[in-house]
Formats: structure tokens, C-alpha cells, sequence
């Protein structure tokens, strides 16, 4: 071995090579994820003869996937900090269990009964979280048995029978329409406007964004590729408010999921405490040698997920208009896989907000297609199992390559 | 002449291009005590790895011969299978199962599938007499300490019927009574005719029982000392494990050395896991504006304990003990608190402790200062990416931009992002845990430009490093910690690698 001094050559660097190509490849993830939806959509859309995008089951395609979306959110800051959250789904029956209880039998306003409900769901995930973050019991365990504890008490709040109806305000959470003013004869206008300046006010950002990057020296995704994207992304969204628009509107609850989803995106992908996250689940050791207060952060993401839970557990009881001792069984399976299939990594570290939603969608889009094909129960369970390994086996591929 | 029972020719072994053994050397005597001694690094550990199969034929080149015959182990089973057994460093023990369960696990008194209690129990009856422990063979080894653990992998490799029994460091976490009753058990094995390989940092140790020793220096044999005759010369031990000639490998730096700005005052700390242990012993140190601090010391000397319980209490408990910045006693109870009185510290295992691997540089020279990249808690990507082309520019960091994920850089890169992240943490004190371990030698330069441009700035440098030239080559003043406490300090001037040598092995002898 030579030991003479070798003087630091100037960075022999790599010209960054910025072709379409090269780009689409170091993002293959994301853009293979939305190819993947579309084309399960176009799939359902042509071998169910059209129905699917019938704008009444577009519309009931939301309402039926809101509450899994909306635990997806959480679900995925959980599994990005490193951990899981089996007792979703009994939590979510347990919380629309004390709602109808509180509403129904109490007769409480469901303004009150709402805030508490979602003050039960914190305090469940801060129970839970207490445990794993500070006494370090591997998660799965601790939510195995919440799940099963939070199972039990919704039996025992029903005692066994159904609970129900709610009143009608409350139930407007998940089966009301944002109102038309203009009573528009075949088009809901209100809501096609709503659609229209949600795509304006994306195009916008994505621009600001985009000149932001530029104006810094930092590297862009090719001009073509931002045009083209932006272009389809608009185009669906107004086909979409349009869609909708033309049957009852713009659902309550895909306004509270919208706001929600971009809510969590913009902190899981641009914030410190998002940041935090990520490098907890990445290397917890690195996280926490770098001032990050480790136990305290997943405390918070266990909060944060049973509130989300619970929110989840409204919107699904509101839908059914009842509480009932079975609601939320097996949730949590579609939302984890929901995750998964979104790319979050089982390890801890990856994973994207918008790239669960995408993962619940596939799931929501496959069970409504499916149903409507007559596929029977059983084979569909077959099918998202195996969409759900093929997803994971794709991550993990890509990963070694 | 004798026939020796062990014959070790030429042994070669590289790591991916890393020369680990060059020409190695090895003969044992039957029923010889050998002492294998040299610095961390010099290939104690990897020779053993190629005696025990560990690294299987093929692996390496040169030549086995064990009683004569040449030997081609292709795993560790065919090793012990012709009686060579090591016990390492770290013990190999189920701390659940009991003492019987231990030894004879993978080696089961069974009769088709069902194991004998009986005879097992009789067996390890037996087996403790022969190494003098007094316990039940039902007890678990969790009930046991470690010096009674270390007799258990004696028994086990008794029972295995050894012929050459290698151990690596066997009194490292003992104390001097435990140290004392395995030597003897040594003695007793060898008038047994069992031959044994010691391998150890003691030389006091090694002067009371070994026959020979073969010093290994950067990966070779320099000298095979017979000392079954007279006294063992420790100077000339000494001189043969740290002789090689210093060449001009570092910058050249005039130290300026101001007031007094951190200090630490009868630290004292306790082994993370076993509470009545300590690792730290109320030792004092100070720093100077301006100054490189070394550290130096043997591994398990405690060095990055040290480090580590002062920032931010992140290794051990029951900590005691006071920190100074400029005269004033501060509070290091967390992480966040030693980064806001710029205490930095760049941990010795880079991927374990440094990096999140999985995302880019520009993620990770940020992480430990994100408030100084964002506006109400919202992280400013162009602020952000600004400050990481800066430190990739200044540290020179080879890597196509910075969004390239820190798994694909170089252990030399990947350091320089370590090191970036805590310069952006703006730090008046630095600690640096082997700051060079595993990277290439014009790295190695820049790093040590780095360091001394830090200490111009008038920053403080603590260096921790377990090679000694480096921190010769480098440092204002070296501090020699041994078992928990600071067992010498020299001046520049003053220190040479015998001298530090010198302070560690004789301070056990008092």
C-alpha cells in the first residue's frame, strides 16, 4: 500500500444528465403508481361497460373509500416513523360506537359529540404510543391488543346491538353535497366551479414551485414533462368535478379528504417536523444522535393517528347511519396495504402521502369494479392479495437494482 | 526438534482490495502458551477468522498445517472438529439457557433426536470441576458474571476436546481476581498438554504465562519472541508493535492556542446495560480555543463512551459528573442541548450513527440544524440546497449533485457528509470519533485538512482515534484513556507511540 500524499483532485463530477428519460427512470416510482390507477381505471371502465365511471358510482366510489383514505394518511406517518397501527379498525368502530351512543341515547348536539369523539381518538393513540415510544414494545404488539381491547369496548358501549339513526346534520358529514346556489338544471355549477379553481389554483403552485426551483439553481424535471403532467393531472381533475358535478355534486367528505390529503403532503414533504419523521423511521440512531427527540415524535404520530381514526370512524358510521358492534372490522388491513401499495417501505423511512392515497384509490377502484363485474368475494380478496405482493415485490426490485 | 502442533506459512488476506494480512507467520508448540500481540488493526482478529474457518480455503492464500497435516477448513465446524476452538471476545452464549444447555448446544447428548439429561447433566458436572466452577449445571447463564461466562466457554470447548484452544481478549471486561483464576486455569490446561493462543493487550499478563509471542504489526509477522527462558523485555514488545516510521502524511499547522473553553470534571459513567458497571471514572479534561485534543486509547477503553455520554446522555446511565463551556456549567442532558451550546459530535460508526442512508446529501447536511434552512417551521429547499453545495464544494464532496442518496458515496464522501452536517450546526467544540476509520488514504488527508482548518478557526477538536500516528501527526496534546480513566497525557512534543504504548499496558500493573 502506497502511502505518498495525495493531493485532493478538483470533483471530477458527473454531469448531471437531465433527459426525459433519465428523469422518468429516477422517478419511476411515482409515475408507475398513477400509470398503475389509470389503467386499472380504464381496465374496470371497459370491462364493466362503462358503469365505473358513472357518476353515481364515482361518487359512491369516494364516499366508499373516504374513511379508509383518511386513516391511510395516518397510517402511512406511522409506518414511515418505522412502526404499524393494527387497531385502526377497532378504534374506528369504538369511537362511531360512542358517537351514536353520545348522539343518539344522550341526544348531544353533534357538534360536542364530534369534538369529544375526536379527543377519544387522540387519547387512544396516546395510549397506545405511550407504550411503544417510551417503554419501546414493539407496536404491533401494543395495537394488536388495542385492537382487540377497542373491539371489545364497542361491543360492550352498544351491548351487542345497533345503534341508530343520527341525526341528520351529522349525517350530511358523509352523505351531504357542497349546496348549489345557482341550481344549476342538469350540472351542479357550484361544484364544477369548485373543481375548476382547485385545477387553476394546482397549475399555479406547480409554476411557483417549479420558477422557485430554477430561480435557486436547482434541477428540473424537463419542461415538456412538466407541461405534459400538469396538463393530464388538470384535465382529470376537471373531468372528474365534472363527472361528479353532473350527479349530486362535490361529496362533503371528499372536501374534508382533499384538504386533509394536502394538509399531510405539504408536512410530510416540506416541513421540519415531516423531515423528523422521516429520518426517525430512516435510521432512528442517526435521528436522534442529530437532537431529534425520538420517543416524543412517535408519541405524536400514534396521536396523530388515532385522531384520524376516529375522524374515519365518523365518517363511516355517518354513512351508515348507524353504529354497529361489526363497523371498522378489518379496516386496517386495506389501510395498511393501502400504504404499501403506495410505496411506503415496511422498514420504516419511505413512503408518500399522496402515494397512499394513489394506493387506497387502487384498492377502492379494484373492490367497486370487481363487485360490479360479479366477481365474487372470495376471488376478489385473492386478487388484492396478489396486486398487493406484486406491488411490494416491484418496490423491493427496484430497490436491488 | 519438536513438531509444532500449529504451522501458519504466508498467510494472506485482502478485503476488497484492502491489504488485511500480508505475510503472516504463525508456529505454536504442543502444550505452549502463545501470546499474539499488536495494535487494533494490525490483523490479530483476521488471522483468527482464518485459523477457525471463518473464512473459509480459498478465501485467502497460504498455508495450515495442524499436527502436521494441511488444513482446508471450509467452516468453523471442521475447524472444531479437529479441536482448534476460539472463544471470542464476545461471548457466544444463550443467556437463557442454562449452563448444560450452553455447552452442549449443537453438540447435544441425544440418542436419535432425544437428548440424555441425565448424561448431560453428569458431563457438565465433570466439565466445571475441570475449570473450577463451583455451580449448579441447571443455572442460567444470565445469573452468572462475566468472568464465570468466560470459564463456561472453556468448559464448552472442553467438552468439544480441544487441542488448541484460541482466546481473543479473555480478560478484557474482567476484573483483576476473574483475570487472575483464568490465567491459572490457562497453567492448569497446559499441563494437560492443551496449547493455547492468547490473544491480548496485557503484557503483564502475557509476561506471567506465555511460552512465545508473535507480534503482528499492519498485517504481518515482525517478530517471534521465545520467552520460556528469562523475563520478557516489554520495551522491546513495545518497540516491535508500533515501530514503523512516520511518514509526512499531515498538513502542516501552526497550533494558536487560546483561554480555556470547554471542560469536564469527575465524569463518571455506568455501563448501559449492566448498572454496576462503570465505564467512565471520574475523569477530567479540558480544551482550548484553538487546540486539537487527542484521545487515545485501546478499544474498550472507553473513548467513545465517553463521547457519547456527554452529548446528549446518549450512552449509558447514571451519569454524574459537571461540563464547563467558558467557565459556566451547562446542561447536556439532551442531544438538542449540546447542539444549541455548539457541541457536535461525528460519531465513529457513519452509517450506524451518521447517515440516513436512504436519502440524499442535501437531507442529511441539514438534519441536525433544520431550523436554519426553514421559515416557521416550512423547510426552504432553495435555502437548503444553497447550503449543501456550499459544504460539497468546501469539503469537496465527489458525487454527481447534491440530491444523490448518501448509500452511494464513498466511506471517505460519506464522512465529509457526517462532517458536513455538523459544521452547519455552527459548533465551538467538536468531537471526532475516528474520524478516518475505513477510508482511503488521500481522504484521509482532507480530512485532516479539514481538522486542522477548523482548529485555525478557533474551534476546539477533540480527535478519538485508535491509530496512534494520526493522532501524533495531529494533535497539540494526547490524553491516554485506559479502563474507564485517563491513565497519561503528553504534550506534542513530548508523545511518541511508545511512550502512549507504554502508559496503557503498564497502568494495569499499578
Amino acid at each position: 500500500m502506497s502511502t505518498t500524499n495525495s493531493i485532493p483532485t478538483p470533483a471530477g463530477a458527473v454531469p448531471a444528465s437531465s433527459s426525459a428519460a433519465s428523469f422518468f427512470k429516477a422517478n419511476l416510482r411515482e409515475y408507475g403508481l398513477m400509470m398503475a390507477l389509470l389503467i386499472i381505471m380504464v381496465f374496470f371502465q371497459v370491462q364493466t361497460e362503462g358503469t365505473l365511471f358513472q357518476p353515481l358510482n364515482l361518487t359512491n366510489l369516494i364516499l366508499q373509500n373516504s374513511y379508509i383514505i383518511v386513516m391511510a394518511l395516518g397510517m402511512l406517518l406511522v409506518i414511515v416513523a418505522g412502526h404499524i397501527d393494527l387497531s385502526v379498525g377497532s378504534v374506528c368502530g369504538f369511537v362511531g360506537a360512542v358517537a351514536a351512543v353520545l348522539m343518539v341515547e344522550y341526544h348531544w348536539h353533534f357538534v360536542p359529540a364530534t369534538l369529544v369523539c375526536l379527543l377519544l381518538g387522540g387519547v387512544i393513540g396516546a395510549a397506545q404510543g405511550y407504550w411503544v415510544a417510551f417503554y419501546k414494545i414493539p407496536s404491533f404488539i401494543v395495537t394488536l391488543a388495542g385492537m382487540l381491547v377497542f373491539k371489545g369496548l364497542a361491543l360492550a358501549v352498544l351491548q351487542g346491538a345497533s345503534v341508530g339513526p343520527f341525526p341528520p346534520e351529522f349525517q350530511l358529514l358523509s352523505t351531504g353535497f357542497i349546496s348549489d346556489p345557482f341550481a344549476g338544471e342538469s350540472v351542479r355549477i357550484a361544484s364544477l366551479a369548485l373543481g375548476l379553481l382547485m385545477a387553476l389554483a394546482m397549475l399555479v403552485a406547480k409554476v411557483r414551485e417549479r420558477a422557485g426551483r430554477s430561480r435557486h439553481g436547482m434541477d428540473n424535471e424537463p419542461g415538456l414533462m412538466f407541461v405534459g403532467k400538469n396538463l393530464v393531472f388538470v384535465a382529470m381533475i376537471i373531468a372528474f368535478s365534472y363527472l361528479l358535478s353532473s350527479y349530486k355534486g362535490l361529496p362533503n367528505v371528499l372536501i374534508v379528504m382533499l384538504l386533509l390529503m394536502l394538509v399531510y403532503d405539504f408536512v410530510a414533504s416540506r416541513t421540519t417536523l415531516g423531515r423528523r419523521i422521516y429520518a426517525l423511521g430512516g435510521n432512528e440512531k442517526a435521528a436522534r444522535l442529530s437532537g431529534i427527540r425520538t420517543e416524543r415524535l412517535t408519541f405524536y404520530t400514534f396521536i396523530n393517528m388515532g385522531v384520524l381514526a376516529a375522524l374515519a370512524g365518523l365518517i363511516f358510521a355517518a354513512r351508515l347511519n348507524t353504529a354497529t358492534p361489526k363497523a371498522g372490522a378489518g379496516f386496517e388491513l386495506d389501510v395498511i396495504a393501502a400504504c404499501f401499495i403506495g410505496g411506503a417501505s415496511a422498514s420504516g423511512g419511505v413512503g408518500k402521502v399522496l402515494g397512499a392515497v394513489i394506493g387506497a384509490f387502487i384498492m377502492g377502484v379494484m373492490n367497486n369494479g370487481m363487485s360490479i363485474m360479479g366477481i365474487g368475494i372470495d376471488y376478489q380478496q385473492v386478487i388484492k392479495g396478489l396486486v398487493l405482493l406484486a406491488a411490494v415485490c416491484f418496490d423491493v426490485y427496484n430497490k436491488n437494482k | 526438534m519438536v513438531q509444532p502442533i500449529l504451522e501458519m506459512r504466508g498467510m494472506r488476506k485482502t478485503f476488497h482490495g484492502v491489504v488485511a494480512l500480508s505475510n503472516v507467520n504463525l508456529t505454536v508448540l504442543p502444550g505452549q502458551i502463545h501470546a499474539i500481540v499488536g495494535e487494533n488493526g494490525a490483523g490479530k482478529s483476521t488471522l483468527m477468522k482464518v485459523l477457525s474457518g471463518v473464512y473459509p480455503h480459498g478465501e485467502y492464500e497460504g498455508e495450515i498445517r495442524f499436527h502436521g497435516q494441511e488444513c482446508k477448513f471450509k467452516g468453523i465446524h471442521e475447524s472444531e472438529s479437529v479441536g482448534i476452538i476460539i472463544i471470542h471476545q464476545e461471548l457466544a452464549l444463550v443467556p437463557l439457557l442454562s449452563i448444560t444447555e450452553n455447552i452442549f448446544l449443537g453438540n447435544e447428548q441425544a440418542r436419535r433426536g432425544v437428548i440424555d439429561w441425565n448424561a448431560s447433566y453428569t458431563k457438565t458436572q465433570a466439565l466445571l470441576q475441570k475449570v473450577g466452577l463451583h455451580e449448579s449445571p441447571n443455572t442460567l447463564i444470565t445469573n452468572l458474571g462475566v468472568g464465570k461466562q468466560q470459564l463456561i466457554e472453556i468448559a464448552k470447548a472442553l467438552s468439544k476436546e480441544v487441542k488448541l484452544l484460541i482466546l481473543d481478549e479473555p480478560t478484557a471486561s474482567l476484573n483483576e481476581k476473574d483475570s487472575d483464576a483464568l490465567l491459572e486455569l490457562l497453567l492448569e490446561l497446559r499441563r494437560q498438554g492443551i496449547a493455547c493462543i492468547l490473544i491480548s493487550h496485557k503484557l503483564n499478563e502475557i509476561s506471567k504465562v506465555a511460552d512465545a509471542i508473535t507480534v503482528l504489526r499492519d498485517g504481518a509477522t515482525v517478530a517471534e519472541l521465545d520467552c520460556t527462558g528469562g523475563t520478557l523485555s516489554e520495551d522491546l514488545v513495545i518497540r516491535h508493535m508500533v515501530g514503523r516510521e512516520m511518514a509526512d502524511r499531515y498538513p502542516k499547522r501552526t497550533p494558536d492556542i487560546g483561554e480555556r473553553v470547554f471542560e469536564l470534571r469527575n465524569w463518571t459513567v455506568h455501563h448501559a446495560e449492566h448498572a454496576d458497571r462503570q465505564v467512565i471514572k471520574g475523569v477530567n479534561l479540558h480544551i482550548h480555543q484553538g487546540e486539537i485534543l487527542g484521545i487515545a486509547g485501546l478499544m474498550g477503553a472507553g473513548r467513545t463512551e465517553l463521547a457519547m455520554s456527554l452529548f446528549g446522555r446518549t450512552y449509558g446511565q447514571s451519569i454524574s459528573g459537571q461540563a464547563f463551556l467558558h467557565g459556566k456549567e451547562i446542561d447536556t442532558r439532551t442531544v438538542q442541548k449540546c447542539i444549541d451550546h455548539g457541541i457536535a459530535y461525528v460519531t465513529e460508526d457513519r452509517k450506524g450513527y451518521g447517515l440516513v442512508l436512504d436519502e440524499t446529501i442535501a437531507w442529511n447536511t441539514t438534519l441536525a440544524n433544520l431550523p436554519a434552512v426553514s421559515r416557521n417551521a416550512v423547510i426552504d429547499e432553495g435555502r437548503e440546497f444553497r447550503v449543501a453545495q456550499d459544504f460539497r464544494r468546501q469539503l469537496n464532496i465527489r458525487s454527481p449533485d447534491v440530491y444523490t442518496r448518501t448509500v452511494h458515496l464513498s466511506g471517505g464522501n460519506q464522512q465529509k457528509v457526517v462532517l458536513s452536517k455538523w459544521l452547519f450546526s455552527a459548533p465551538q467544540v467538536l468531537i471526532l470519533d475516528e474520524p478516518t476509520r475505513g477510508i482511503d488514504v488521500g481522504a484521509k488527508y482532507e480530512i485532516y485538512t479539514i481538522i486542522a482548518q477548523l482548529a485555525a478557526e478557533g474551534k476546539c477538536v477533540l480527535v478519538i482515534s485508535s491509530e496512534m500516528p494520526e493522532l501524533l501527526g495531529m494533535c497539540d496534546r494526547i490524553c491516554v484513556l485506559n479502563e474507564g480513566a485517563f491513565v497519561a497525557e503528553f504534550s506534542a512534543a513530548e508523545a511518541t507511540q511508545e511512550k502512549i504504548m507504554r502508559s496503557i499496558v503498564t497502568s494495569g500493573v499499578n
